[in-house]
């Protein structure tokens, strides 16, 4: 390291270590000071000081040791400043420790590594914090966006989501909401939470309705790297790769999900050929290294359901009898009236119409689901099959009637009036 | 190692669901003892009836004085606990273990510690002679 660096190899470096190394140096750190706020800010500061120091002296041989090192010493001096954080004294002499014990330290141990990032996991995603501010914390500490960019991706203004953070991390510290990994016998269920904050940070970008679709896909991308990170840090956990298997197969169709002028195209009628065949065998590959793991779960099973889709050639060779058979499976771990409706519409198909009620009409005293579009415009479907227009028709009313999104009606009106011709 | 207020809300029940509910009591027992053992048990009570609060308010000049609990609510405050634990997960941990979850709601508050306390204190100009820190702390 010796010389000025040409600035735009400055900046280059800089914003690799952001992406590369900030959520590494910042976990070990929060538990080196023992606060999240500190060390996040401490962070901050490190960034700003390579802005002006490397340029200057040259980029450092490691960045990621330099900036380390950069945010302890800056940690130590906002501890100084401030006298309001608990413990003060004890976790400045620890970091003290640490400044004194190695002037340059060599990277931590890569198991130390994965259990700091783990311990950040598990901070982030704790059920005492409200829904939204574990998904924002997430994706800020572990993912590295900025404040603006979850804002922006949540439709919620940036100050808001700020202060959705703060309020987060001071109930962390205040609380005491510990940085640590599960005690056992609490780990599944707290496993469990952290793979479903991954989850609803994909179906936020998947599912989007509004926003804009670039900073949509930006979540969708987001989550599948946390999903890798996950199943880096948990490779015995079954469910982490079948989580990671569901959001690639689901992912992989992104660009088929919409037509030229923006509308939602459903599953049956998508052009196959713009599904992303890298992204497909890389979560199939996915899957079948989640069931290895021989630990039947929800993801696993849905991610094998969207994988018998993808598979078929043409959405009328789909094998719908398996993906029955899954549905089942499912609705066995986890009995909810909207897996029941998706089984019926599959057994509607692999068995005719009439098996399809037959399961499908139960459902509609289900006061869970009075009010649910998709189980009006199945039974329409399932009736129309089966012959029953006039039974038909009134389903499709009642959908359309359900119905707030102004191309699923023209799609239901569409098949309402097909049904008197 | 912080201190932690465990507050117990229950529904008041009959006498014939309070007789079921009372079946819990020997477990209880258990680990308030575990607690104690550990000395982690600063304080346990249980409060009267809801039917006997009483609450003030003071507005200006004006005190008023009302029967009844600060809100009226279906599940009201029944008892509380303050115990020490090692972090919130461990204050979650135990109150999991209270058979008062099972039928009623245990809300998990720190407490406040002597120190940020005083900090308050000072802060807010309070003129704090060395008495006054060891009645406080």
């Amino acid at each position: 390291m010796s010389g000025a660096e040409p600035a735009d190899a400055v900046s280059d470096a800089i914003a690799r270590a952001f992406r590369e190394e900030r959520a590494i140096v910042l976990a070990t750190l929060i538990r080196q000071a023992g606060d999240f706020q500190l060390a996040e800010d401490a962070v901050q500061d490190a960034f700003e000081a390579a802005v002006t120091a490397w340029p200057r002296d040259g980029i450092p041989a490691n960045p990621g040791a330099w900036i380390t090192t950069a945010a302890r010493r800056r940690a130590i001096d906002r501890l100084r400043r401030n006298q309001s954080v608990a413990q003060r004294a004890e976790r400045l002499a620890e970091l003290t420790r640490l400044e004194d014990q190695h002037e340059e330290p060599p990277m931590e141990e890569e198991s130390t590594i994965v259990d700091d990032r783990l311990r950040l996991i598990f901070t982030c995603c704790h059920p005492a914090l409200e829904m939204p501010a574990r998904v924002a914390l997430t994706l800020r500490a572990l993912g590295g966006m900025t404040t603006g960019e979850i804002a922006r991706a949540f439709l919620v203004a940036e100050p808001t989501m700020g202060k959705r953070i703060v309020r987060a991390k001071r109930k962390i510290a205040d609380a005491g909401i510990p940085y640590r990994v599960p005690a056992d016998e609490e780990l599944p269920d707290r496993i469990r939470g952290v793979l479903r904050v991954v989850y609803l940070i994909f179906n936020e970008g998947y599912a989007a309705a509004e926003g804009d679709r670039l900073v949509r896909a930006e979540l969708c991308d987001e989550a599948i790297r946390l999903g890798e990170l996950l199943c880096r840090l948990m490779p015995d956990d079954a469910e982490a790769w079948g989580l990671l298997a569901l959001m690639l197969l689901h992912d992989a169709r992104r660009a088929a999900r919409v037509d030229a002028s923006g509308r939602y195209v459903a599953l049956d009628v998508q052009d196959r050929s713009l599904w992303d065949q890298e992204r497909i065998r890389y979560g199939l590959a996915t899957l079948e290294r989640a069931m290895r793991l021989r630990a039947p779960g929800e993801y696993q099973l849905q991610a094998a359901i969207t994988a018998v889709e993808i598979q078929a050639p043409t959405a009328e060779q789909t094998d719908w009898a398996q993906i029955a058979e899954l549905y089942g499976a499912l609705a066995t771990l986890n009995p909810s009236p909207v897996v029941e409706l998706n089984r019926s519409v599959a057994v509607g198909f692999a068995e005719g119409p009439a098996a399809g009620l037959a399961l499908l009409e139960p459902l509609l005293s289900e006061p869970a689901l009075e009010r649910y579009q998709p189980l009006h415009a199945a039974h329409a479907e399932l009736l129309r099959r089966a012959g029953d227009a006039e039974g038909a028709a009134r389903a499709y009313e009642r959908a359309i009637e359900l119905t707030a999104n102004a191309v699923e009606r023209a799609e239901l009106e569409r098949r309402l009036t097909a049904l008197s011709k | 190692m912080s201190q932690y207020m465990l507050l117990v809300y229950e529904e008041e029940v009959d006498e014939a669901e309070q007789a079921e509910r009372e079946k819990a009591l020997p477990a209880m027992l258990e680990l308030h003892r575990d607690l104690s053992e550990a000395g982690r048990l600063l304080t346990v009570r249980a409060l009267r009836s809801v039917q006997t609060a009483t609450t003030v308010r003071v507005r200006g000049d004006e005190t008023e004085i009302t029967d009844g609990p600060f809100a009226v609510t279906k599940e009201v405050l029944a008892g509380y606990y303050l115990v020490e634990c090692a972090d919130l997960d461990d204050a979650l941990a135990l109150a999991r273990r209270l058979p008062m979850a099972r039928w009623g709601t245990v809300e998990v508050r720190p407490v406040a510690s002597a120190e940020d306390w005083l900090n308050f204190a000072r802060r807010a100009g309070a003129g704090l002679t060395d008495e006054d820190l060891s009645t406080l702390t």
